[in-house]
C-alpha cells in the first residue's frame, strides 16, 4: 500500500509527460490541464489501493487514459476513428533515406534534421484516436507492449497491429508536410 | 563459416519486416541475434534500421511539452483541498482509502 502523504513527491516526476500526453490526446491546452488534474485526483483518492514498488507511471497513464476516454472521447467522437489507410513499410525511408535523394544528403539524421517539433506534433495529433495513444505510449514514452495493453484494456495483439499502422500513418504524415515545405519531392 | 547457414537465417524481407520489432525490443534473444547477423552483412538493411532508429529518436524528442506553472499550482491546490476535506469527514488522515 502506497502513503498519501508522500503522493505529490512521488508523482511529481510524471507530471511533465502525463502533460504531454494529455496533449496530443485533447489537442487543445485547456482540456489537457483539465485531464491532467482530474488524474492527479484520482491517483490521489486510490492512492491508498496502489501497491508500492510497482509501476507508478503505467498506473498513472491507466488513469489518463480511463478519464480521457470516459470524459472526453464521447464529445469529440468522430466517424474514422477506427479506419487509418494503409501505408507501406518504410514509408518515409523509402523516399528520403537513400543517399542519392536529392538533396544531397546521406546519414540518417541528416535525412530528417528538417522536421520541426510543431510537425512531429501535428503528425501524431492526425492520427486517428486508439491509434495515437498507442504510438504515443510506445515511441514517445517507451512503455512496452504488455504495459501499453494494460494501460489501454486491450490484448497484445491489438497494441502490435495498433502500433504497425499508427507509426506508418505517422511516416506518411511527416512525409507529407516535408511535400508541403518543398523539402522533400513528392512520390 | 564451416557449413553454419547464417545466411538463409533471415532475409532481407523478412528483417525489414521485423524493424519494429527489433527496435522496440520486443523478440526473442535467439530471433535478435538472427537479425542482428543479417544486419552486420547487409548495407541497405543496416541503412533502414538505423534510418528508423533516428525517427524514433526524433519523434520522442520533439514532442514534449512544458508544464504550465499555473497547472502545478492548480493541482497542488485541488489535492490540498482534498486532502483537508478527507481530515474534516474521516478523521484519520490516509485512512480512507484502503
Amino acid at each position: 500500500m502506497a502513503d498519501q502523504e508522500t503522493f505529490a513527491q512521488d508523482t511529481a516526476g510524471f507530471m511533465g509527460s502525463l502533460y504531454t500526453a494529455a496533449l496530443r490526446m485533447t489537442r487543445n491546452p485547456a482540456d489537457a490541464q483539465d485531464l491532467v488534474q482530474e488524474t492527479y485526483l484520482k491517483a490521489y483518492r486510490g492512492y491508498g489501493g496502489f501497491e508500492a514498488g510497482t509501476n507508478l507511471k503505467a498506473w498513472l497513464y491507466r488513469i489518463l487514459t480511463n478519464t480521457f476516454i470516459n470524459t472526453y472521447r464521447s464529445r469529440a467522437r468522430r466517424p474514422e476513428e477506427t479506419e487509418l489507410d494503409d501505408v507501406e513499410e518504410l514509408y518515409l525511408f523509402r523516399r528520403m533515406g537513400s543517399r542519392d535523394d536529392g538533396i544531397g544528403r546521406s546519414a540518417e539524421d541528416e535525412a530528417l534534421s528538417w522536421i520541426t517539433d510543431d510537425e512531429v506534433k501535428a503528425a501524431l495529433e492526425s492520427l486517428p484516436e486508439n491509434f495515437r495513444m498507442t504510438v504515443l505510449l510506445a515511441d514517445v514514452e517507451g512503455f512496452s507492449y504488455k504495459e501499453i495493453a494494460d494501460i489501454m484494456g486491450v490484448p497484445i495483439g491489438t497494441v502490435m497491429s495498433r502500433l504497425h499502422r499508427g507509426r506508418r500513418a505517422l511516416e506518411k504524415a511527416l512525409h507529407d508536410f516535408g511535400v508541403a515545405r518543398g523539402l522533400v519531392a513528392a512520390r | 563459416m564451416n557449413g553454419e547457414d547464417y545466411d538463409t537465417s533471415v532475409d532481407c524481407r523478412e528483417a525489414l519486416h521485423r524493424v519494429y520489432h527489433f527496435l522496440d525490443g520486443e523478440m526473442t534473444p535467439e530471433r535478435r541475434d538472427q537479425i542482428a547477423r543479417h544486419l552486420d552483412r547487409c548495407a541497405p538493411c543496416l541503412r533502414a534500421f538505423g534510418f528508423e532508429t533516428e525517427l524514433r529518436r526524433l519523434v520522442a524528442n520533439k514532442c514534449r511539452d512544458e508544464v504550465p506553472d499555473e497547472l502545478r499550482t492548480r493541482i497542488a491546490d485541488a489535492i490540498d483541498h482534498e486532502h483537508k476535506q478527507r481530515l474534516k469527514t474521516g478523521g484519520i488522515s490516509g485512512g480512507a482509502e484502503l
